[in-house]
Parts: C-alpha cells; structure tokens; sequence
C-alpha cells in the first residue's frame, strides 16, 4: 500500500481524528496494514508489546486464558477501536491474548518506532499520550462496570 | 357480522383488592427468569400501556409489582416476565398453568412512544431491563413507520442471561430494525460483542440529535447509560428512564416508593430524565 | 330560634351531658378527650365525667405532664396524645380475603364495618391534619372508599384552643388557632367571670340538627367577645415558629451533612410518625390459617423510620438514620406541597413531645436556616 494511501487511512480512523497533518506524517513512517484471519493471535499475553492496532474491520476479543477452561472474553473490539496500549506502559508485556473472532484488517504502529519519534518530537509525544488517556479511562470505566456483575442476582 | 372487541375487565371499585387471573402459560425464559401468561376469568381485555406494571399476588405468600411485557395490541393476554429474587417471585415460579394469581393494575406512567413518532427511537436495555421495553417494542414494530431508525441495545451478563433471544435474533433479521447485544463476559462459543452495553450507545448510527432513548435495567446501568448517550448530544429531555423502588399498594397510599416528590407508583415508574436529573444521583433518597 | 349554618347559640355546661347524648344519637360512637395512662387520649366517652376535668399539660421536647384537677373546663388541656388518624385511617384493617377453590381461588373485599363516629374536640390543628389525609386517600387517581365513607359520616365537634402549649405553633403552620372551616359544630368554652358555658356555632345542617335537640339560648355580646379572645390568647402563648420558607430550605439542602448530625440524635424508633396526625404510610401484610385454605390481606400503620421500609433487591434505599430522618422532614415539610398541594405539617407539635429525645422539626428547619445565613 502506498504512504498517501496509509496517511489517508490513519486520517479516517477516529482514534487520529483531526490530527496535525505534519504530526500524521511522523505517524505514518511506523504504520503498516496488517491482516489477520479469523482465530490467528494478533498478540498473547506476556510477550512484549511491540505495536498497537487500529481496527479497521473485523472484530478483535481481548482474552484471558485460565487451564482447564475455555478462554475467557473480556471485551470485544472492532471497526474504529484502539487494541494495545501496554506499549505505553512498564513492563511493556502484553496482559491479555488478542484473538481475531473474525477477517480483521488493521493499521499497525510499531512502538519503538512510534516510541523514539515520539521523544524527539515532543508534539508528537504529547498528542498520542493525550489521545490514549480518555481511552484507557475509558476501559477502567467499563472494566469496572463489567466487575459489578450489574444484572447479577441480588442486583 | 360485527365484530366486537372484547369487552374490558372491570376492577373491583377498591384499588386495594386484586382479580384473579388465571395462568394460561409458563415459560422458562432463563435459569432464574420466567414468563406467566395470564386470562382473566371469564375472558376480557385488560388494556395497558407499555412500561405500566401490575402488582401481582402470590396466594398466601404476598404482592409484588411486575412490569407488564406483553403486547398492548393484545390485552386479552396479560404477559409479566419475572425474576426470582424473594419469597413472593418464588412462590411465582412454582405455579402450573390453571393455578390463579391476583392482580392489581394497571399502574404508573407509560413509555412515551408518542412522544418518539419522527425521531430515532433508541431502546437501552440491561439483563431484565428488556422485559419493561418489550411492549414498547411491539408498539413500534406496529406503527414502524412513524419513526426513523429503531435500534436496541441490549447488555446482558453472560450469553446465556440473554433474555428474549429467539426474539432478538428475530427483530434483528427485520430489514428496518437494528439490534446490537453485548455481554459482560462470555466463555465457550459466544461470537458477539463483550464489553458494557455503554459502549453500544457509541456504535449505534443514530442520529442524536433526533434521538428518543428509552432506558432500562439496574440503576448503575441506567445512569451510565444516560451519561454515555448525552455524551453522544442527545437530550435529557428526550431520554426516558424507568424507577424501581419498594412498593406496597400501587396506588400512592402506603407511602413506600416515594423518591424525592415522586411517588414511582403513580409519577413513575417512567420518568423523563431531565425531569428527576437533580435527585438521581442523590444517595439514599 | 331557627338554627341553620352559620347560627350561634350558648349551651350553659349543666346541659353539655345532653349535649352528649344528643351526639350519639343515630347510633354514633362519641370519641372524645379522655385520660389514660397519665394522657389525654380520644377514646369512647358518654358523659362529661368521661372528659378530663380540670386537667391541664404540660408539653415540651421529648417531655410530657398532666395536671391533676384544677378548676372545672372540660377542655383545658392542649392537645391529645394522637389526632383522630386512629379512628379514620386505624392502625390495622382487613382489606380482603382470599380462599381456595380448585386450581385457584376467590378474592372476596372486606365487609368489616366501622362504627359511625362523632368526634368531639376537634382542635384546629386537627382538623387540618382531617382536611390534609383527605387529599392523600383521594389524590385525583386513586380514591380509598373505606377512608372516605368514615370521614364523610364523622359528626365534627370542633372545639376552639384559648391555649397553647409550648410545643404548638400552629400559627406559623398557618392552620390556627383559629378553627377554620370543615366542622358540623364549633364549641367555645367560657369559663372567664364565672360562668361556664359554651358558644356554639353551627358549620353543617348535620350540626344543626344535633343541636335541635339541646336546650340552647342566644349568646349575648360578651359571650361572643370572650370567644373572640380565645385563638387570639392561643396565638400570643405559642413559642416555636416554623420558617415560613421550610419548603425551600429542605429542598436546597437534601445533601447537606447536616444529616449526619441529626442521625446522631435520632433513634428512628418512628414515635414521630405514630403521633404525627398526617402521617399515612402503611404496609400490607397476608395472614394465612393453618390449612391455607382462607387468607387475609392486611393493611398497618407503617414508618419511614423502619430500615426495611424502602427495601429492595436484597436492600434498604435509605439504610442511614439521617437519610430516614431527611425522608421524613423533607416529605412533611416540603415534597407534601409537590404531592398534595399543601404543607403536610399542621403544627400540631406531637412530634416534638413525644420524641424520647425531644428532636424539634422547628429548630432543624432553624438550623438549615442558621447555616445558610452563614455558619
């Protein structure tokens, strides 16, 4: 794919909505299209965290794996969301599996990459660190509302 | 020949005192939720409207209030779907068809629909949160063209607290509905969404500025709900919640339901939003 | 002369047993001012012996006395120890009962009749809290037949308050002490320049025709004066005033710690609520013989103040002793108004004496004053 075609695309995701077209340059030099098919493992938990993923199409269940029990799906992402953000975070490992439920196509940011423009560029550095705030509070929000069991008996 | 709607069941002149209904059909909808099917002795309609609820009486046991989930186009038969979660709704569940319950109703303040006609009509629902929107389901699915898109959104625990499913699955094969259901964990074969069903409210293609909700389920659920669906522009006027509380005689007199200036019996339990927005988050009101 | 609404007569207290008598005739159940346990209650009575002679109370937060005889008005006292609730709204009443048949069974109302009553002593206060429940069994949707049918047939024999007590304040309640409108009859009590008699004015044809009967004479105008006096002397005696913007007040601090700090006064124990005349909650209880075969519904005087009062979902709502308090105070002071149009205090000060620690509705609608002023 070529680089204006991967700018383009990183334009339409909501997740780099509105982003400064000299940052979004940056961005894309670390950006690549990937494919996944359904059941591949985009990640598993505790390899390092190398990149985060856009979601571009398909549906991506974020898993934890427990012996003896089938996998447990704590979330479920898809078109327009934001998969992997413990590259941003010590230990940089990843705490859960990524499965593709479905054919997912997806923009990839290569973190060291990302990571290194983003210390040389401090622009840039603020402005990815600002869009993942709100999604990682985000998460907590709903991980925490997950845990109350709401519709449990009792409630 | 004429025919003749048939004719309405009159209560008793005291609100106090039940008919007894008598149970057509039982169905098992989930491992701790059922459905009655009730007629009325001697035939007749009992007209309500959706999100209205009866108090139902367990004989000799005592008297609960159960949303109505039925069809209102179909007032011969008084549907409730209900959860066992005490002595009363036990005793609910152990009764076989023939066997008689008391009923008082209907009471409370409805669903606007009308209120919806031209708009997006969006239903948020949570765990047995559905069953108080299933009439108002049916409604719109009966007058479809006076709204814009209808969407619901429904969030339940696991796959298999999915409430209605044969339902869902069908209103969602209906070319002018949208039907979005997330759990809030899943194991084994469940190929849908996981997550809170706030996150549907992001995905959903309604237009939030011509935008009714409907919102029901616990009340963790519904203010999350409502704060994520203004989050998204659309208007505390035109959301719509649906309030719980204890309740002894339906009617306003004994006193239980009474949050803030409301008694939830006869001001709810349908309450726009912008309109009990101040006492909502208010602590042990 | 002939009587008719609006008529004033003087009853001279040598014929006030016929009075009496002529109250229950029709068959009616006197209720009136009586002493038991150390109290003014409202319980049967037949002659003026029946009546607290004589007796005068004493009343103050959480503090409660009565006089032995002094003097001969038969209406010295202030205020009984509950209004008439216990007579139109009673503590426990059948509703319906249920028995078995087949598969199912047969709902059948209640047939339990209460007597028809005359009540006599009737202060201003009280009638409000009447005019007040009125509204809340019959709000517009919902009508209680068995709460209507006694309060229409109840004969009112009001009777006007020449004193206060210092835990009446009516006045600022704006419901006395003045009797306002709703009695069949009026009774001022006359016992100034030695004589003893009662100015009677007549509010229902009912009441005049009861008072057909008893040997009456016209009032002359120092009768009329003295009567006159009476709520204006009841008014100049009363001490606590209710802030005329309570309704505000509490709606504007429905989140303040000030809650926390009642809590750490009030036991809950709901006696408040036992003696308030306008307090209405109730619950329903189902009672069951042995072989299940008939079963009654049942319906009680119930407290906001109980923990499992708002229970739901395996909860109570309001499990903290100062959100219980918040409900009550804030209901009877200002949610009322949203209800049922009007205030649902009466000033009647009950709350006040019999709270065991003599928590005052006044001086905490005073406190949410004091702290908006600037505390």
């Amino acid at each position: 794919m070529h680089v204006e075609d991967l700018g383009r695309i990183l334009d339409d995701h909501a997740f780099f909505k509105g982003i400064d077209p000299e940052l979004r340059q940056l961005l894309v030099g670390c950006a690549a299209n990937e494919r996944f098919d359904a059941g591949q493992y985009l990640f598993r938990e505790g390899a390092k965290a190398e990149k985060f993923w856009l979601i571009r199409h398909g549906t991506v269940a974020v898993e934890i794996y427990a012996a003896g029990k089938t996998p447990i799906t704590v979330e479920t992402l898809g078109e327009g969301d934001v998969l992997g953000w413990s590259w941003l975070v010590e230990p940089h490992k990843h705490m859960f599996d990524a499965r593709a439920m479905t054919l997912v196509r997806a923009i990839s940011m290569d973190a060291s990459c990302l990571l290194n423009k983003m210390n040389a560029n401090h622009a840039l550095g603020y402005d990815v660190a600002r869009r993942f705030m709100p999604l990682m509070a985000h998460r907590l929000q709903a991980a925490r509302m997950q845990m109350l069991d709401l519709y449990g008996p009792g409630r | 020949m004429t025919v003749q709607s048939p004719k309405v069941v009159m209560p008793p002149a005291d609100p106090m005192v039940p008919m007894a209904f008598r149970i057509d059909k039982v169905k098992k909808e989930l491992s701790d939720t059922f459905t009655l099917e009730l007629v009325a002795e001697g035939g007749g309609a009992f007209p309500f409207k959706p999100g209205q609820f009866n108090m139902l009486y367990a004989y000799g046991v005592g008297e609960v209030p159960i949303s109505i989930s039925g069809d209102p186009a179909e007032p011969t038969k008084l549907v409730h779907t209900i959860r066992s979660v005490g002595a009363v709704t036990q005793a609910m569940g152990e009764l076989k068809v023939g066997e008689a319950i008391g009923v008082r109703g209907p009471f409370g303040t409805p669903w606007p629909v009308e209120a919806a006609y031209g708009n997006d009509l969006v239903l948020v629902a949570g765990g047995v949160g559905l069953a108080p929107l299933r009439p108002a389901i049916y409604q719109a699915m009966a007058e479809r063209e006076k709204f814009g898109r209808v969407m619901i959104l429904y969030g339940a625990r696991t796959p298999e607290d999915i409430l209605f499913k044969r339902e869902l699955e069908k209103w969602r094969g209906r070319f002018d509905m949208e039907v979005l259901a997330t759990v809030d964990r899943s194991t084994g074969k469940w190929g849908g969404n996981v997550g809170v069903v706030t996150n549907l409210v992001g995905k959903g293609g309604f237009d939030p500025l011509h935008t009714t909700a409907f919102v029901c389920g616990p009340e963790i659920m519904m203010r999350f709900a409502v704060q994520s669906l203004q989050k998204r522009g659309v208007d505390g006027g035109n959301i719509y919640v649906s309030m719980e509380r204890n309740m002894k005689c339906g009617v306003g007199f004994c006193g239980h339901c009474q949050w803030g200036p409301h008694f939830v019996c006869r001001h709810g339990p349908v309450f726009a939003y912008d309109a009990i927005a101040d006492i909502f988050t208010v602590r042990e009101l | 002369m002939p009587l008719t609404v609006g008529s004033k007569v003087l009853v001279q207290r040598d014929r006030f047993d016929l009075f009496m008598a002529a109250l229950a005739a029709d068959g009616r159940q006197v209720v009136g001012p009586t002493v038991a346990d150390g109290a003014v209650v409202y319980d049967t009575v037949e002659t003026s012996a029946d009546l607290p002679v004589g007796r005068i109370d004493e009343q103050e937060g959480g503090h409660y006395r009565l006089s032995a005889p002094q003097g001969e008005a038969l209406f010295g006292y202030a205020l009984g120890v509950q209004g008439w609730k216990r007579q139109l709204f009673p503590s426990k009443q059948h509703i319906w009962s249920a028995e078995r048949g087949g598969a199912g069974f047969r709902i059948s109302a209640s047939d339990d009749k209460t007597p028809s009553y005359a009540f006599l002593g009737v202060r201003a206060c009280e009638l409000a809290a009447i005019q007040v429940q009125d509204k809340v069994f019959d709000n517009g949707q919902f009508a209680e037949p068995g709460y209507l049918g006694r309060r229409r047939d109840a004969l009112i024999v009001a009777v006007q308050c020449g004193r206060a007590v210092k835990t009446c304040f009516c006045a600022t309640a704006g419901t006395g002490p003045k009797v306002g409108a709703g009695y069949d009859l009026l009774l001022s009590e006359l016992t100034d320049h030695g004589r003893h008699a009662f100015l009677v004015e007549i509010g229902s044809e009912r009441g005049a025709a009861v008072l057909a009967t008893v040997p009456h004479e016209e009032p002359s105008a120092s009768d009329m004066h003295a009567a006159e006096a009476l709520p204006r002397h009841a008014e100049a005696q009363q001490v606590r005033k209710l802030d005329g913007e309570a309704a505000a007040l509490l709606k504007d601090n429905v989140e303040s710690s000030h809650w926390d700090e009642v809590a750490k006064r009030c036991l809950t124990c709901g006696n408040c609520t036992q003696v308030c005349p306008t307090c209405f909650c109730s619950t329903m209880e189902d009672t069951t013989d042995l072989t299940a075969a008939r079963t009654d519904r049942w319906r009680r005087w119930d407290s906001c103040f109980t923990i499992d009062y708002s229970y739901i979902h395996g909860g109570s709502v309001r499990r903290e002793g100062g959100s219980r308090y918040r409900q009550w105070i804030t209901h009877k002071l200002a949610y009322w108004h949203d209800q049922f149009g009007s205030s649902g205090c009466v000033g009647c000060g009950r709350c006040i004496t019999w709270c065991p620690v003599g928590i005052d509705i006044t001086a905490e609608v005073g406190a949410l004053r004091a702290n908006k002023k600037g505390g």
